[in-house]
């Protein structure tokens, strides 16, 4: 009940303070617009290979990837905020206060769970405009996953920019993380066009269980197995990522 | 028996150069005991292990070694005991940009586990104590350094805690906000607070605090009241001012004179004696300074301030360091 009542709190206080410069949920969904608008266009001969004969059909192939990297890179690019709030003095003020530490953790990362539901609506709906056409129940159930995504993927970021507090390295090894993940989710270049070996390393990343169950539901396969197994898989990382993050929220010295 | 004791505690820390892993004693083994509804002061200079110890005694990291007790509830086996009585208020401030003071402030209270109505009461009271009302929903970011103090202190007490943690708190203001906030500690005793604060400013130590321990490299090197700290140093301070060029000179003519107790050469061609009686010593020491054709520019005595207390038992003035 404590982490609850806590979670709500915290998160209640986040979400308040980024309603008042929304600018930068808007900013973070810029460069996924970009590449909707600029990037998509060329697809169609490229995702051809995985029976995309029309522009729809591509979208369907590319908007679910897209949507996974931006759950991943917005995730994993929270610590960032962290680092200015540990730097004014908030979190330790938080730390001197009974209140549950896991609290002080899922109430940000659910926050950022929020900014992930907006931005991801706004890809969407553009997306709508260009011919993509995916069923209510489906988009939710893709919602399930790019939520689990984001919570780990802040979650994880706040553990590590608990433990480093140098933007300048948090950046880089941030960055280390994303891209071989990213890559390896064929978010943005279809895993099937990999040679075996890199598809077989691929299939242990639950990302790109993600990528595929998010593909399955917006070809219109809700029953696909990937499905299942992106969210057991994303739930379980989600778990263990949650865990250690709240610990170090207990237990960080600075 | 106090409602701060501590005994013995320790905390070191690991620095990394390269292959060196060198251990430094932040804290090396501090002793404290603090009465119920006393204004406790830590002196010493920045690096000296005072706001480490602080952080201890505030559950934000844990001690190396040794024991403390806060409000009866112990450091290591009763933190939650410890948070639910003690307020904490960081040298930097804890306020966000963006958020009210108003806001500030019912967080705070709810993060204490207070109901919203309650929490909402208590922050209508704390505006209006601190002055705050009128500025109570603009952002934190618009408040001048005193206002934003001023918050960061109603935040530490919103939860009306038994014991006052108060890093440096005027590091940074000027001297009216500084005195502004003197009045706010003794506000906090008066309501039946127990105020521990650290300082570098001996003004500060001196006048607010009715106890005070000097630390300086991790280790407690004085205790006790402003005053009675002054008076372990017997006697007066002269100080004298030759310039620069006499300085050495002035300080081989009154060593060994008898009727001072300690010569010392400053920089910027001061000299500080240590006498017994400054009312008699100043006349001599000038003549035997015009005997050696050395022209004095300033005298003053002046009584030993805690300073002296420092510089006695660290070999090194406060000013400097």
């Amino acid at each position: 009940m404590k982490v609850l009542h806590d979670t709500w709190l915290i998160f209640h206080r986040n979400v308040k303070l980024m309603l008042r410069s929304p600018l930068w949920v808007v900013l973070g969904v810029s460069q996924p617009v970009v590449f909707l608008l600029l990037f998509a266009p060329l697809l169609k001969p490229a995702l051809a290979t995985m029976g995309a004969h029309s522009q729809a059909q591509a979208y369907r192939i590319y908007v679910p990837g897209m949507l996974v990297a931006l759950a991943l890179a917005g995730g994993l690019y929270a610590g960032f905020d962290l680092l200015r709030e540990l730097a004014s003095g908030i979190v330790e003020r938080a730390r001197v206060t009974p209140v549950s530490r896991i609290a002080l953790l899922l109430g940000r990362a659910l926050r950022d769970v929020v900014v992930l539901v907006v931005q991801a609506a706004i890809i969407i709906v553009l997306s709508l405009l260009f011919g993509l056409t995916v069923s209510i129940p489906a988009l939710l159930i893709g919602y399930g996953i790019l939520a689990l995504i984001t919570l780990t993927s802040a979650s994880f970021s706040y553990g590590v920019a608990l433990k480093i507090k140098n933007p300048a390295v948090l950046g880089q090894l941030i960055n280390n993380v994303a891209q071989p993940l990213m890559l390896l989710s064929g978010t943005l270049l279809p895993i099937a066009l990999a040679p075996l070996w890199l598809r077989d390393t691929a299939n242990g990343n639950p990302f790109n269980w993600a990528v595929t169950g998010m593909r399955a539901l917006f070809t219109g396969h809700p029953g696909d197995p990937s499905i299942w197994k992106a969210f057991a898989m994303l739930g379980g990382l989600a778990v263990l990522t949650v865990v250690w993050s709240g610990r170090k929220f207990a237990k960080s010295v600075r | 028996m106090g409602i701060i004791e501590v005994k013995g505690l320790a905390k070191s820390y690991e620095t990394r150069s390269r292959r060196k892993t060198t251990k430094v004693d932040a804290v090396a083994g501090v002793d404290l005991d603090v009465a119920e509804g006393e204004i406790f002061g830590f002196l010493g200079p920045n690096g000296a292990g005072k706001t480490t110890t602080l952080r201890m005694l505030a559950t934000l990291i844990p001690p190396d070694a040794g024991e403390a007790t806060i409000a009866g509830a112990n450091l290591r086996s009763q933190q939650a005991g410890v948070r639910a009585a003690i307020g904490y208020i960081a040298q930097g401030g804890a306020t966000t940009d963006d958020a009210t003071a108003r806001e500030e402030l019912v967080l705070q209270a709810r993060m204490h586990g207070i109901g919203k109505a309650e929490a909402q009461r208590r922050a209508i009271a704390a505006l209006a104590a601190f002055e705050l009302t009128e500025y109570a929903d603009r952002a934190c970011k618009t408040y001048s350094g005193g206002q934003r103090r001023r918050v960061d202190i109603a935040m530490g007490i919103i939860h009306r805690p038994k014991v006052v943690f108060l890093d440096e708190p005027t590091t940074g203001l000027d001297p009216q906000s500084r005195a502004h906030m003197w009045d706010e500690v003794r506000r906090l005793r008066s309501e039946g607070m127990t105020v521990f604060l650290t300082t570098h400013y001996l003004e500060e130590a001196d006048v607010l605090c009715d106890r005070v321990a000097i630390i300086d490299g991790g280790v407690i090197v004085a205790e006790g009241t402003p005053d009675t700290l002054k008076r372990e140093i017997s006697g007066d301070i002269v100080t004298v001012g030759v310039g620069e060029e006499f300085a050495e000179k002035a300080g081989e003519v009154l060593t060994g004179q008898d009727y001072l107790t300690e010569v010392e050469v400053r920089d910027g061609g001061m000299l500080r004696l240590a006498v017994e009686d400054g009312g008699t010593a100043v006349p001599r020491v000038m003549r035997a300074l015009d005997d050696a054709g050395i022209i004095t520019s300033t005298v003053e005595v002046h009584r030993p301030t805690l300073d002296d207390v420092f510089l006695t038992k660290t070999g090194r003035s406060l000013r400097e360091s």
